[in-house]
């Protein structure tokens, strides 16, 4: 993806606070990320908090003629090296657990997409530091 | 790492929803990163300090006391606005007092509280790098 | 410095909308996404507001949160622009900062 001469590149941090469906927050998010990256921008990280941690389960299962937004994360992380983070005190709070913190926990089973990671607060602070531009996508 | 000015903007009141609480979070966690962080208590936001909050009606944790804890990490620029407060009845004295030691001047105990009107919050506003709220 | 205010709360709803025109400085930009694109139409309760904020600053709205919502472009008080997701981009590029009134 070229940008015209004189254009220049962003780093974007996005933060994601509300869960799919519920919200049209992680919608708006997903568009909003294809479009930075479209326009040859980097997206950094996108750190999901509050309900946004709800983003990362691989147990949605949406009726067949809905988007998928949780797949459409993972996806587009996939296809463009996304580094997604979920936040581990919220995602504790909330049941969305990694294969590690499960059986840290003594769980029967993890429920984490593949392209998600848990991780702490400090990765959206530091996503900010790092980024020109965070953006809050919120309920 | 690069310092910037954080902002975390507070417009709701706490326990009805979870945004006070997983702020406060977020808050204490950027006090480890060394940044310049202030927050913002506007609108309803300036319900989480108010003081005398007891829980035990609801059975939720009273973490109130928390917010007191925040001078020790040096986050010490709490922006509350005066229109909001009055527009709801309240006044700074209905706040809990929170406070900071200032180790440069003998460790004197000083107020983390600044009241400022609404043009003064969005001057504020205007000069951060990062705004995050809740 | 320039701060993109983001608003996706409805003006008829939540107080989120009214605060963040209270709080917008000279020259910085607001967008309208989600349920807030009910505020640039024409002859509401709100579009005062909104005019009024045009004075001092640039208002756009998000064209595919209208166009979801049956509203169309045509009725959409003058001076407020509807973008796209990449213009979207581009004002989050032309502003120094984001600010979202949730």
């Amino acid at each position: 993806m070229s940008l015209p001469l004189g254009a220049f590149w962003m780093k974007y941090t996005l933060m994601i606070n509300e869960g799919p469906y519920q919200r049209q927050s992680s919608d708006t998010a997903l568009h909003f990320a294809r479009a930075v990256l479209a326009k040859g921008h980097e997206v950094i990280r996108v750190f999901f908090y509050h309900d946004g941690v709800n983003n990362g389960t691989r147990l949605s299962v949406p009726p067949r003629d809905d988007r998928q937004i949780q797949q459409a994360w993972s996806d587009l992380a996939k296809a463009h090296s996304l580094d997604l983070v979920i936040c581990i005190a919220a995602a504790q709070r909330r049941g969305i657990t990694d294969a590690k913190e499960a059986k840290r926990q003594g769980l029967d089973t993890d429920n984490l997409l593949e392209g998600f990671r848990i991780s702490g607060l400090g990765q959206l602070i530091e996503g900010s530091v790092e980024a020109d531009r965070t953006l809050v996508f919120g309920g | 790492m690069a310092i910037k000015k954080f902002m975390f903007v507070n417009r709701k009141a706490p326990y009805g929803s979870v945004y006070a609480l997983e702020s406060l979070e977020v808050v204490l966690i950027s006090a480890a990163f060394d940044q310049d962080v202030s927050l913002a208590f506007l609108d309803d936001g300036v319900y989480q300090i108010t003081k005398n909050q007891d829980t035990t009606g609801i059975g939720q944790k009273n973490f109130s006391a928390a917010y007191k804890a925040l001078g020790d990490y040096e986050i010490n620029k709490l922006y509350v606005e005066k229109e909001s407060l009055e527009e709801r009845g309240l006044t700074i004295a209905d706040l809990m007092p929170l406070m900071w030691e200032d180790e440069d001047d003998d460790y004197q105990e000083k107020s983390s509280i600044y009241l400022v009107n609404r043009a003064e919050m969005a001057d504020i506003m205007a000069t951060q790098e990062v705004v995050i709220s809740f | 410095m320039a701060m993109l205010h983001i608003v996706n709360k409805s003006p008829f709803e939540r107080t989120a909308f009214e605060s963040c025109l209270k709080h917008i400085s000279v020259g910085d930009s607001v967008l309208m996404i989600e349920d807030a694109v009910v505020g640039a139409m024409q002859n509401t309760r709100f579009s005062a507001h909104i005019e009024q904020a045009l004075q001092e600053s640039s208002v756009y709205v998000l064209s595919g949160d209208l166009a979801a919502r049956g509203l169309s472009q045509e009725r959409i008080i003058s001076g407020v622009t509807a973008v796209d997701y990449e213009g979207f981009v581009d004002l989050t590029v032309e502003c120094d900062t984001t600010q979202s009134w949730l």
